[in-house]
């Protein structure tokens, strides 16, 4: 009796898995999460190393002033010219992209069968198009905008010289909206996979048309995922390099760009030339910093927002659900 | 009366439609174009018809008036456009230029050789002035030489050392975060990683010239500053998100019942991850590596600012390394276009696109077959 009683009480008190340390799980749920807190070093690492080595020397006369005497001497040079190149490109590109990557959005989520043919190869042709390596596109830029399109614009507009056939601002910004689709037609998508089917059907039984419904009830729910998408964009388009070598961004300008046909200096090439072409690397080390800091700054604020937005947007679209 | 369809009931419906669908195929047509505006660049050289050699038929001055436009077109290398916009008088001038080149060039024992035809491009080959034949890029020189090998070797060099460090840290930590973190932890390091991936890689190109270098070379001590292990490592930090995000979402992707079978016959959360989680979700892995791979062979400021750029054919990861993508960033402002060397980094160009293109294209259909398993299972 008092055996049974005691094994009762022992099987009660037995812990449902074993007792002995399993080394072997422990070991594996270190070094995993040993990787990942190594990924979060890593990051901070860069990030302290740029912040603490840039802040001192951005200045508002620094952001505000051109590079009139002595582009590598960190008190005279300024990155006007280069900001305004980058914002300049940057929101160009914008305008290109967003109308073809929300349209084609709009085609894959509202319009096309989900197993079609066509849906797959443009699904196919997106996700090729975001692995494309960003020198190719420098490459296309060249052959295809500079070379053919400029070349084509000339003949129509009877210019003699080249005008147009040569690398451009507006030439730099189509390049980074072939490259950025993908972003934007991502991004769209989701955001208009996760509006309730329900709203569009309502909206369809109440007697609109579908175009109707997609651009009064659809597209005001989808804002912040184009915004999003916009927005990733921009930040991704923000910091590329190779792209716009060929295609627009020049080493020295005296003046801003005042045409489209202009080309334009850079806040990422500027950053390429000050670390490879400087005559003396210690003397613009604080210069090539504080450049750094500022292209990191605009590009990660833009990030930031972006986490925000999509946050909101999927907190939001799961009350809807 | 029936209810009519169509494009005669509703026009603006049907024209939107048609308009979108329309918009919705650029992205086919810019996968075209691209390879339709780099591969025709590169024709010339592909369907062999480019020749450098400087030991071509020299033809005396006078004989000019003999030659078709097509022939003097292409003997002295001009297009249709420069040809007509010429004098007679500058044409006369440049024949003359060309004859005193050759002469000048008849006592270089490399002059014969065209060396945009494959064999040089490939294979190695004996120039006059090394003891051995070999493998080299030069491509501005009296006798241009473009021998892609050392590049191709300089690409996957870089490629490999970049995946080496960062497969495994990626994968690790996607394992952790899907399988492992608590959800507070997943919702911090989702973001942290995404901030990673938003890092210009001139940025991270920069930073591995002007930190890491130094560091490396401090705590190794070997002699060439910028090499392929530097840019490797930049490189990874590069790839990380990539792995990262992709193998997370495969893993994610396990229906949770897997876990949930598993830790009821009494495995712990690691081995549920280890022995179940991660061989159902093997082929995302393994996409997640090849996409890793594409944008690593792809990237181009990180290897243009930290690699060192010397094309040197050698095993050694301290070794100067040229890559692919550096050697087009490098190179294509300088060279006159149309000309052989412009060819030929176009040449690369499509080699470059080639080889991302299938690796895209076999993690999307291993993806797409992963996902629709796994949904099938639900």
């Amino acid at each position: 009796m008092q055996t049974q009683a005691a094994l009762a009480v022992e099987a009660r008190n037995r812990p449902f898995r074993s007792r002995e340390t399993d080394w072997y799980s422990v070991l594996g749920t270190g070094i995993t999460g040993l990787a990942t807190l190594l990924i979060v070093a890593i990051l901070l690492v860069i990030l302290a190393n740029i912040i603490w080595n840039g802040a001192p020397y951005v200045s508002w006369r620094f952001i505000t002033t051109g590079t009139a005497t002595d582009m590598f001497d960190v008190r005279k040079a300024g990155i006007f010219p280069m900001i305004f190149g980058t914002t300049a490109r940057v929101i160009l590109m914008t305008i290109l992209v967003i109308p073809a990557g929300v349209l084609t959005a709009i085609y894959l989520t509202e319009y096309a069968r989900i197993h079609s043919p066509s849906t797959r190869i443009i699904r196919g042709a997106v996700n090729n198009l975001a692995g494309v390596p960003s020198i190719v596109f420098g490459l296309f830029g060249a052959g295809f905008f500079v070379q053919f399109i400029g070349q084509m614009m000339d003949s129509a507009l009877g210019n003699t010289d080249n005008v147009w056939k040569q690398p451009a601002l507006i030439w730099a910004a189509a390049t980074l909206a072939v490259m950025t689709l993908p972003v934007v037609i991502v991004a769209t998508e989701e955001s208009l996979r996760a509006i309730p089917q329900g709203l569009r059907e309502a909206s369809l039984a109440l007697g609109a048309t579908k175009l109707e419904t997609i651009v009064k009830i659809v597209l005001p729910q989808a804002v912040p995922g184009i915004l999003t998408g916009g927005i990733l964009a921009v930040s991704r388009a923000a910091g590329e390099v190779a792209p716009i070598l060929f295609t627009g961004a020049a080493y020295y300008m005296a003046d801003l760009p005042k045409s489209l046909h202009n080309q334009f200096m850079d806040l990422g090439y500027h950053t390429f030339i000050l670390s490879t072409q400087s005559p003396n690397i210690e003397e613009t080390r604080p210069l090539l910093y504080a450049t750094v800091l500022v292209l990191l700054g605009l590009t990660f604020l833009l990030n930031i927002v972006a986490v925000f937005v999509r946050a909101n947007m999927r907190k939001k679209m799961r009350m809807l659900q | 009366m029936g209810l009519k369809r169509g494009h005669r009931a509703r026009p603006l419906e049907w024209l939107a439609e048609k308009t979108i669908f329309v918009v919705s195929l650029i992205a086919i047509l810019m996968v075209f174009l691209i390879f339709i505006f780099i591969g025709k660049e590169a024709l010339p050289v592909l369907l062999g018809r480019m020749n450098t050699s400087l030991n071509q038929k020299a033809i005396p001055v006078e004989q000019m008036d003999t030659l078709s436009p097509e022939a003097l077109c292409e003997y002295l290398g001009l297009s249709k456009q420069q040809l007509a916009s010429m004098d007679k008088e500058t044409l006369k001038t440049l024949m003359e230029l060309k004859l005193e080149a050759r002469g000048e060039h008849s006592n270089n024992p490399d002059a014969a050789v065209n060396s945009t035809r494959w064999r040089y491009l490939l294979g190695p080959y004996q120039w006059s002035a090394y003891s051995k034949p070999e493998f080299i890029w030069q491509p501005v020189s009296e006798v241009p030489k473009y021998n892609l090998v050392p590049l191709i070797i300089g690409s996957l060099k870089v490629t490999l050392i970049a995946l080496l460090f960062s497969v495994p840290l990626a994968l690790g930590a996607a394992v952790y975060v899907s399988q492992l973190a608590r959800p507070t932890v997943r919702e911090w390091i989702k973001p942290v990683i995404e901030l990673l991936a938003g890092i210009p890689s001139v940025v991270l190109g920069f930073f591995a010239l002007i930190v890491l270098a130094s560091f490396l070379q401090q705590t190794f001590g070997y002699d060439s500053r910028l090499n392929a292990l530097c840019a490797g490592l930049a490189l990874g930090v590069a790839v990380v998100p990539v792995v990262f995000s992709i193998a997370e979402d495969a893993l994610t992707s396990v229906p949770r019942s897997y876990v949930q079978a598993a830790l009821a016959l009494g495995a712990s959360q690691w081995k549920a991850a280890w022995q179940v989680v991660l061989p159902a979700a093997l082929p995302g892995v393994f996409a997640a590596i090849a996409l890793g791979f594409g944008r690593a062979i792809g990237e181009t400021m990180i290897v243009l600012m930290a690699s060192g750029n010397a094309s040197i054919v050698s095993a050694s990861l301290l070794d100067s390394t040229r890559t692919i993508t550096a050697t087009i960033a490098a190179e294509l402002g300088e060279v006159v276009t149309g000309g052989a060397h412009y060819r030929i980094l176009f040449l690369i160009g499509v080699l470059l696109f080639a080889v991302t293109f299938i690796t895209n294209l076999s993690a999307d259909i291993v993806m797409h077959r992963l996902k629709g398993r796994m949904e099938g299972k639900r």
